[in-house]
């Protein structure tokens, strides 16, 4: 008697097929598993966008007026915007510093800022208290010397103490921390009197 | 103790009950002075003299294993807060925020996690640690974040830029007269031995002229040799005639010139029976010489960023830290030059942070303080004074670190001012803001800070020196014009 006959009449048919169908499947699913590897290695990465997970602000626009740095003749300007603004205090103030850095990224930026710097938070501390929440981007990124620091960090306050009423002192902070220095020259190791930054916002307009 | 015990219970101390005690404490206190005598050996005959802007004074040397040895604990105390600890064959040390371990009879030390090298072992005495005094050029800096210069056969240590230099130069021939024009008050010891007049500079950082022999040309004072020896500069003024010096200009200015007698024999049209009457010239000088006084420069003048800091990348071979010591340096060149004494507190790439920056500029009291920047945006020069907060400075006695600047504001803004004006009549772009930078808002005293942008688009201009001369000339002749404001504040 030969092996298969032998195997034939000791395993049933019915496993014989099962195991059949099974080895079959597996191999099946090997390929698959392999074309889909190939297919993501293949597609490149989407960068995400960590701070933009909020639902982006519907509703009626309002005019807020932002104060942007001008690094080519070292001033800061005020410009008027049209921008959604919810009706919440804190929105409010995380919703224009957004604009302003949006400004800030666009093509035609007078004070260009690194890829993927934003303001993460911005938290309203009662009673008259601000802070600003920055990525490490944004610093890290961020062009070093006196004046185009100083430009900055007027610009970021300025633009909060004028849209938000009652904010009297502002704090920055880079990625939830405290930071010595914006990118080796502005101060950020203490809180902003508004009162004082807008006297500088007032040296800094152009003559 | 038990004598303070006993007052504090408010019982007046029987003379007896006193007396044993009072036994006791003597005993003890002889106790610890021939075990102090016992244990640190031969008393020591040299001295390492050490200069800084916080205090001068001196350390001795003792000799082990065939080298020279200070005691690290002593040679740091006056600088800063020390302490130390032994602990077996390591001894911690801390010097305000560094930290420093050394080993039993290695030659190697770890300063703020890195290695140090110590050239010779380093040795523990009564838990005292000492180190090599030839590794103190290589050792200090790294605990002190600042440049530390070594004069190693005289047994001098400069801690910083606090050297006092001089000029010599000679008036008038008929007599003449040597003029010594110092970069800050001195009060040397003179001698006077046949043919030279010996002036000993033990307490001061006098350092030596671009050459040691100084020749004038003239037969009456023909020279005078500068030389270091035992912790002490001297400086012998040759002459052919005896010869006496005079202080003047705050201790700034010693005269040397022939005795009355002396002058008239060493004029020619002078009678000649003058000469024999000639007496013997003083053995010191006359006029009164300034006491000791702590160490004061009108001007300090901060090289921002340096060591791990390199400030501002301006391209790609040149970055900001290396173009505010050259500032600094053209900077305290003119200032000098016009008679106002300037230390560079960075004239080396040390590591030194805000805080220490404010500290030497604090206790030096000095008249303004200006940190120099450069950068590659705008155009021309930006004078800066602190951003403060608008009121809210009412503390008392009491001075706020983040706020020490708020008294000085007017007077830094004021002399900021001055500053402006003068660039902006030498036809350099300026303006004069207000600025969130440390550590303007630290200094309690007048302080700017002055950012150098190129003219145009070449940032290689911030490292022209005609350029840099420009704008250092043109800051320190504000700062003259501004002398009497600023001195009074000093």
């Amino acid at each position: 008697m030969s092996l298969a006959t032998e195997v034939q009449t000791r395993i049933p048919r019915n496993l014989l097929i099962s195991m059949a169908v099974l080895v079959l499947a597996a191999l099946g699913l090997s390929i698959y598993a392999w074309h889909v590897r190939k297919t993501v290695v293949a597609t490149p990465a989407v960068p995400v966008n960590a701070g933009s997970l909020a639902p982006p602000v519907a509703g009626p626009t309002e005019r807020v007026t932002l104060f942007v740095a001008h690094d080519e003749d070292g001033t800061l300007r005020a410009e008027s915007a049209q921008i959604p603004m919810p009706s919440g205090r804190q929105q409010r103030a995380d919703e224009v510093l957004q604009a302003l850095v949006a400004r800030y990224l666009g093509k035609s930026s007078p004070h260009a800022l690194g890829p993927g710097s934003e303001v993460r938070s911005v938290f309203l501390v009662d009673p008259g208290a601000a802070v600003i929440d920055l990525n490490a981007a944004f610093a890290d990124t961020h062009r070093s010397g006196v004046l185009v620091e100083e430009l900055m960090v007027t610009s970021l306050i300025q633009t909060i103490a004028a849209n938000t009423p009652g904010i009297l002192k502002v704090k920055i902070l880079v990625d939830g921390k405290e930071r010595d220095t914006l990118a080796g020259h502005a101060d950020l190791s203490d809180f902003y009197d508004v009162t004082a930054v807008n006297q500088l916002a007032i040296q800094l307009q152009p003559q | 103790m038990r004598w303070t015990r006993v007052r504090s219970a408010g019982v007046p101390p029987a003379v007896a009950r006193v007396s044993r005690p009072r036994n006791r404490v003597l005993k003890a206190f002889t106790l610890v002075v021939v075990c102090s005598l016992l244990l640190s050996g031969v008393p020591a005959d040299k001295y390492l003299s050490v200069y800084s802007v916080a205090a001068n004074y001196s350390v001795p040397i003792v000799q082990r294993e065939g080298r020279d040895y200070v005691g690290l604990l002593e040679l740091l105390e006056p600088l800063g807060r020390v302490n130390a600890k032994a602990e077996g064959v390591r001894w911690r040390l801390r010097f305000n925020n560094v930290d420093g371990m050394f080993f039993l009879g290695k030659t190697h030390a770890r300063v703020q996690d890195r290695d140090a090298d110590l050239i010779g072992k380093f040795l523990m005495e009564n838990k005292r640690g000492l180190v090599p005094v030839t590794a103190l050029s290589s050792l200090l800096p790294r605990i002190l974040g600042g440049p530390v210069t070594l004069h190693e056969q005289s047994d001098r240590l400069f801690i910083g830029s606090v050297g006092t230099h001089f000029t010599a130069a000679l008036s008038g021939d008929n007599p003449p007269r040597l003029v010594l024009h110092f970069s800050a008050p001195v009060n040397p010891t003179i001698a006077n031995e046949p043919g030279a007049l010996r002036m000993t500079f033990s307490r001061e950082p006098v350092v030596a002229p671009a050459s040691p022999t100084l020749t004038f040309g003239n037969k009456t004072i023909p020279s005078a040799i500068f030389s270091e020896t035992k912790g002490a500069a001297v400086l012998t003024v040759n002459s052919s005639v005896p010869v006496m010096a005079t202080f003047g200009g705050d201790g700034r200015t010693i005269t040397i010139a022939p005795t009355g007698a002396a002058a008239q024999a060493a004029t020619p049209n002078a009678p000649a029976s003058s000469a024999s009457t000639a007496t013997p010239p003083p053995a010191t000088t006359a006029g009164a010489p300034p006491a000791t006084a702590p160490r004061r420069y009108f001007a300090v003048i901060d090289a921002s960023h340096g060591g791990d800091d390199r400030g501002e990348t301006l391209s790609s071979s040149l970055v900001e830290k290396d173009v505010t010591v050259a500032l600094a340096r053209s900077l305290r060149q003119e200032l000098e030059s016009r008679g106002i004494t300037a230390l560079v507190l960075r004239d080396s790439d040390a590591n030194l942070t805000l805080d220490q920056r404010a500290i030497f500029a604090n206790a030096d009291h000095a008249a303004i303080y200006i940190a120099l920047h450069a950068s590659s945006s705008g155009r021309g020069v930006r004078v800066y004074t602190a951003l403060l907060p608008i009121g809210d400075n009412d503390r008392g006695p009491f001075r706020s670190w983040t706020t020490a600047q708020h008294a000085a504001l007017p007077l830094s803004q004021s002399t900021a001012s001055a500053v402006a004006a003068e660039l902006q009549r030498r036809q350099v772009p300026v303006r004069a803001l207000a600025a969130p930078l440390r550590p303007l808002n630290n200094i309690i005293g007048p302080a700017i800070a002055i950012e150098l942008a190129p003219q145009g688009s070449d940032v290689t201009q911030l490292t022209a020196p005609d350029y840099q001369q420009l704008v250092t000339s043109a800051v320190a002749t504000a700062i003259v014009s501004s002398h009497d404001a600023l001195g009074g504040a000093q």
